[in-house]
């Protein structure tokens, strides 16, 4: 079709050749650019990382440092910091709130999408209302009652608020409303108890959506920094967002050198982990906008 | 085993029905069970709570508490620091937004003709997505430094001057604004290259026979209408990250300089979690509630429309 199109002379096809090769120039340029803006922060961020004092505070756009400072730098992070408890407190929450969350909403979603039980219509509309509540708003009272509790500064205050994900439920409702009848009528039939169906049967059909809400969810509370902010004043129970900012505060941000190894160190698994698993981390945070 | 346990079924079924119903019934309350649990103790009933503290004067450890009607609500109408908070969060919200959706695009447009640099381009621009914001205000702050950071001393090279970016009232927000762009271009980018895809290659394919050409042509013709949809997505998820800004200010700026970079979720922090001023804090909440909503409800505005397009 496009050849059909072109013109048979030869000087009109060199024409549009260099224009085509010009549009390209200008689409990566625009795009390299654009790439070097985001790469910025990271490249810096390593770079500063390695240097030495003296070549951080002479302000010259000095990229490559002159001399390697990485291992003082870094030693210097992880020895006044407890940067891999941090990294460690990250990990146990995600985990222990991603379990919570899955055990909560597998059984509620199938729930939705399969059985019938009085109130499930009630249920699933209160479901799409409080998708829609962010954790800044019962904030106030969920302090004051774990004040009252005497549970502020533990494990159990940063993870209780997160245990119910109601976009958990309404992703996997939505999954298992398309699993077919069929079989779990002739599971019932074989003698299997809905319970053994949810796990054994519908779960594992399950997986991709589980997956990927699995990235959203860890995604979202590794960075957390307002509900730790509020519960958590024990540097030891901190999570690497409340962590980095103790550690900040207590460099008073001069120290720059160790403060990027830091900042490196409570980046890089997210940041590793994207980069190997790049399609499923890009499915799964984006997942709310194209469901 | 299946097919054997099928065709046993229509014979029992309608002694079993009424046996199955009640099985349906139970298992069904019972799974739902933790999360109705949950649902009341962690959103429902502090949600109530909310409202009431709203209308009362309790103080966190205060013993007694009263009644004080709209109090709260009128006082935050007169108090210049949530007035200056809220102003400040829509300027931001008015930054952001265009900025992010219109660079989202415009990358996603630009990234979705690529072939063998898609990927790359992909990785780069969504990097800033899962990077820890906090880590990353911290590089920010040291990049934006008037003396150490690198961008001055790329200002001073080419002659533009020196810029304190976070100490200067008039830049620190914009500032901010241009570091929330960071991270969310990428993540639009992401949804408007979901859109892209689903565009039919043929209707470009018909258009240029037509005589759209040109690729401004196409993109009023046929991109634009048919990402529509996903436009009006994308400017509400990006709406509502915006209003939540929250991160960068408490680690960057404090919401200063004089308080030129307050914000709402800031001064609700401030207020309930270290002046422990709780009940004001609840009346500023609901106010936050109140614009979540609005944004809720164009929301699922839009995906009504999204499901019938």
């Amino acid at each position: 079709m496009r050849a059909a199109q072109a013109k048979p002379a030869g000087a009109g096809r060199i024409v549009r050749l260099a224009g085509r090769l010009l549009g390209g120039v200008l689409v990566h340029g625009f795009l390299l650019a654009g790439a070097a803006f985001m790469l910025l922060p990271f490249v810096w961020m390593l770079v500063t990382s390695i240097k030495p004092p003296d070549e951080i505070f002479t302000a010259t756009l000095s990229f490559w440092p002159k001399q390697f400072y990485g291992y003082e730098n870094y030693s210097f992070a992880l020895t006044s910091a407890p940067l891999l408890r941090f990294a460690l407190n990250g990990v146990l929450i995600c985990a222990c709130i991603l379990v919570v969350q899955l055990l909560v909403a597998i059984p509620c979603g199938y729930a939705l999408a399969k059985l019938r039980f009085p109130g499930r219509q009630t249920l699933f509309v209160l479901t799409l209302l409080a998708l829609a509540i962010p954790v800044q708003v019962p904030a106030l009272p969920l302090y004051i009652a774990l004040a009252d509790l005497g549970l502020l500064n533990t494990y159990f205050a940063i993870m209780v608020p997160f245990f119910l994900s109601v976009f958990a439920i309404f992703l996997l409702r939505q999954f298992f409303k398309g699993f077919p009848d069929d079989i779990i009528q002739a599971a019932r039939l074989d003698g299997m108890s809905e319970f053994e169906i949810v796990w054994r049967i519908v779960t594992p059909s399950a997986w991709p959506a589980i997956a990927a809400f699995a990235v959203f969810s860890i995604v979202a509370h590794w960075n957390d920094l307002y509900w730790p902010l509020i519960v958590i004043s024990d540097v030891k129970l901190a999570p690497p967002p409340l962590g980095m900012m103790f550690f900040a505060d207590a460099e008073t941000g001069s120290n720059y050198g160790a403060l990027t190894a830091a900042a490196t160190i409570l980046t890089a698994p997210l940041v590793v982990a994207f980069l190997f698993a790049r399609r499923r981390f890009i499915d799964g945070i984006t997942m709310t906008g194209v469901k | 085993m299946s097919t054997l346990s099928l065709a046993r079924a229509p014979a029992g079924r309608r002694a079993f029905g009424g046996r199955q119903a009640l099985i349906e019934k139970l298992t069904g309350i019972g799974f739902a069970t933790p999360a109705i649990i949950l649902l009341l103790l962690i959103d429902l009933v502090p949600l109530g709570v909310l409202g009431v503290l709203s209308f009362t004067d309790y103080e966190l450890g205060g013993t007694d508490a009263k009644y004080v009607g709209l109090a709260n609500f009128s006082k935050a109408m007169a108090d210049p620091v949530f007035r200056r908070s809220m102003w400040n969060t829509l300027l931001y919200v008015a930054i952001v937004l265009p900025g992010s959706v219109g660079l989202g695009l415009l990358v996603a447009i630009l990234v979705h003709g690529r072939k063998r640099t898609r990927s790359f381009y992909e990785m780069v621009y969504f990097l800033p997505v899962t990077a820890t914001l906090i880590a990353m205000a911290t590089v920010w702050q040291f990049l934006l430094h008037p003396k150490l950071g690198p961008v001055n001393a790329f200002l001073r090279l080419i002659g533009a001057g020196e810029y304190a970016f976070l100490s200067e009232p008039s830049l620190a927000l914009p500032t901010l604004a241009v570091i929330g762009m960071w991270q969310l271009i990428g993540f639009n980018m992401v949804l408007f290259l979901a859109g892209l895809s689903s565009i039919p290659k043929d209707l470009y394919e018909a258009a240029e026979i037509d005589g759209c050409a040109n690729g401004i042509d196409r993109f009023l013709t046929i991109t634009w209408p048919l990402l529509g949809p996903m436009t009006m997505f994308v400017i509400v998820t990006t709406s509502i990250t915006a209003f939540k800004i929250f991160d960068t200010v408490a680690v960057m700026t404090r919401g200063g300089p004089m308080g030129s970079s307050e914000v709402l979720l800031y001064a609700i922090y401030l207020e309930g979690f270290q002046y422990f001023h709780t009940a004001y804090a609840a009346a500023l909440t609901v106010i936050f509630l109140a614009f979540i909503l609005a944004f809720a409800v164009i929301q699922a505005f839009v995906l009504d429309r999204r499901v019938h397009y």
